[in-house]
């Protein structure tokens, strides 16, 4: 026990030593594992960010519903009733012919080509807010109104929204296959530093061998090595991609000013940091474990 | 019980040559003896039979009691612990100095550090390599560096050491010094192994000599 602890710690030494030994070639392969990581973990922290802005914008759904152009007052009435009575929905508010025509008068220009009409083209409307934000409720009670009598059309307004929900949706896998082929990329960077390490090593391993080590005292120091260099990997990442999103936010305040807006995109949070170091550590010791399986094996004495 | 039991072994490399043919022999515990024969009679193939770095493809090879050739791969390592090894291409490391490389049996098995670079100490002095343990192996000359390959070997207190051709590349006064450090060895209860065809070398010890002609014993 004390023996293989004594051995832990040597490994770890010598695995920080061998780091520190050639700085040039551990800057570059942080770097490029880096790189690579920080890819997929900026573009989760984006969705992380726009994902509650899409609920925020999204957070009072409407349907307009147009009546037929003869429908009399009771059944405007009536139909009144009947939408406030819909479970899912949350308010209704009546706009008349005549309200909604005044209305358009106001726009500028407007005014004169509605005197050239000898009737107002426009029907009763009802605008009902919806009580949920999902497409679905929203889709359901398009098609019930629909089907309600005097009821010549209805309009969702979360069309848009199912587009950013879409694109969202395009997003999140988008960043789930970076992740993917960006893992892979550090696996294969691992791989070929420890292949390099093992085949620098030939001598030392082949007569530790020779006197008695055992094989896992010979793969040791190979995975302290591949998990060194995955944590490095990953604190390179999480650096990138927080000087990208501060440099992001710089112009988001210039345009903040313009617009009057407060967004501001914000980092990963503690755990999630922690989460990705702990996974780049884990990619970096599967690319030491399937480097050190392959090629000790070249080395080994029959 | 005798350190090491070959019968009946024979082995045969990939590419079907033959380098030993049904060898049987036994070494007592505590005995010294030579191995010799022409080169490519099969001397260090038979050496690495006994450490495990070959198989046999037939017959049994019994180091202290073990069953050599039917040993998991687990095993081997425990079994080498056993074994001092002087190998014929020395295989010293260079980037580290002599006492590093005298402790690095030591260390693959896990000894204490404090206690191993006693134990390295003792060993470098018993080859009379003590005021060189800070210098590069390359700094050694070649009956230096020979010791260094002693003292690696027997630091770990072996009770078998096995020498192949450990006196190739020295002159006679120098071979006469690695030698004598085997027989001090050997006067401790040590079993010691030495392949070698130094006809006038094994002339002068008067011990036992195995040789071995085209894989066979004669």
């Amino acid at each position: 026990m004390r023996a293989w602890l004594q051995h832990h710690r040597l490994s770890f030494a010598q695995t920080l030593a061998r780091l520190a030994g050639a700085p040039f070639a551990t800057l570059l392969n942080t770097l490029a594992i880096g790189a690579a990581l920080a890819l997929p973990l900026g573009g989760y922290c984006l969705l992380v960010n726009l994902e509650p802005l899409s609920r925020n914008l999204s957070a009072e759904p409407e349907l307009s519903v147009f009546l037929a152009s003869d429908a009399a007052k009771s059944d405007a009435t009536a139909i009144e009733a009947q939408l406030k009575a819909t479970a899912g929905v949350s308010g209704v508010r009546f706009v008349g012919r005549d309200a909604a025509l005044a209305e358009l008068k106001r726009t500028p220009g407007m005014a004169e080509v509605i005197a050239t009409l000898r009737q107002n083209p426009l029907p009763d409307a009802f605008v009902v807010t919806l009580a949920g934000t999902d497409a679905a409720l929203s889709d359901r009670l398009e098609q019930q109104f629909k089907t309600l009598p005097k009821v010549s059309h209805v309009q969702a307004d979360s069309a848009w929204v199912k587009r950013l929900d879409a694109l969202l949706r395009l997003g999140r896998a988008t960043v789930a296959l970076l992740g993917v082929l960006l893992g892979l990329v550090l696996v294969a960077v691992t791989f070929n530093t420890i292949r390099l390490q093992i085949l620098t090593q030939n001598d030392e391993i082949e007569l530790c061998r020779l006197i008695g080590a055992t094989r896992a005292y010979i793969r040791r120091p190979f995975f302290y090595l591949g998990s060194l260099l995955g944590l490095l990997g990953g604190l390179a990442a999480i650096a990138l991609a927080l000087g990208t999103i501060a440099w992001i936010n710089r112009d988001l305040a210039q345009l903040g000013v313009l617009f009057g807006s407060e967004f501001r995109l914000q980092f990963l949070s503690l755990r999630e940091m922690a989460a990705a170091l702990a996974g780049a550590l884990t990619l970096g010791w599967i690319g030491a474990y399937m480097s050190v399986s392959e090629h000790l094996r070249e080395i080994e004495p029959s | 019980m005798a350190a090491i039991s070959f019968s009946q072994v024979s082995k045969r490399y990939p590419g079907g040559f033959e380098a030993l043919k049904g060898i049987s022999f036994a070494v007592e515990s505590g005995e010294m003896l030579f191995l010799t024969g022409h080169s490519g009679a099969g001397k260090t193939t038979l050496l690495k039979l006994i450490a495990a770095i070959e198989r046999a493809n037939a017959g049994t090879v019994l180091v202290n009691g073990q069953n050599v050739s039917a040993m998991r791969p687990a095993a081997i390592p425990y079994l080498r612990r056993n074994l001092g090894l002087v190998f014929q291409g020395q295989k010293l490391l260079y980037d580290r100095n002599v006492f590093d490389n005298v402790m690095l049996p030591l260390i693959v098995t896990g000894q204490p550090y404090r206690e191993a670079a006693k134990r390295t100490r003792a060993a470098l002095d018993k080859v009379g390599l003590l005021q060189r343990e800070k210098a590069n192996p390359v700094m050694l000359s070649g009956g230096e560096q020979q010791r260094l390959c002693v003292a690696r070997a027997v630091v770990n207190r072996p009770s078998i050491v096995i020498a192949d051709e450990p006196t190739a590349s020295l002159d006679a006064a120098y071979a006469e010094e690695i030698m004598a450090m085997f027989g001090a060895f050997n006067q401790v209860g040590v079993t010691v192994l030495v392949a070698t065809h130094d006809q006038q070398l094994i002339a002068k010890w008067r011990k036992r000599v195995l040789t071995l002609d085209h894989g066979r014993l004669v």
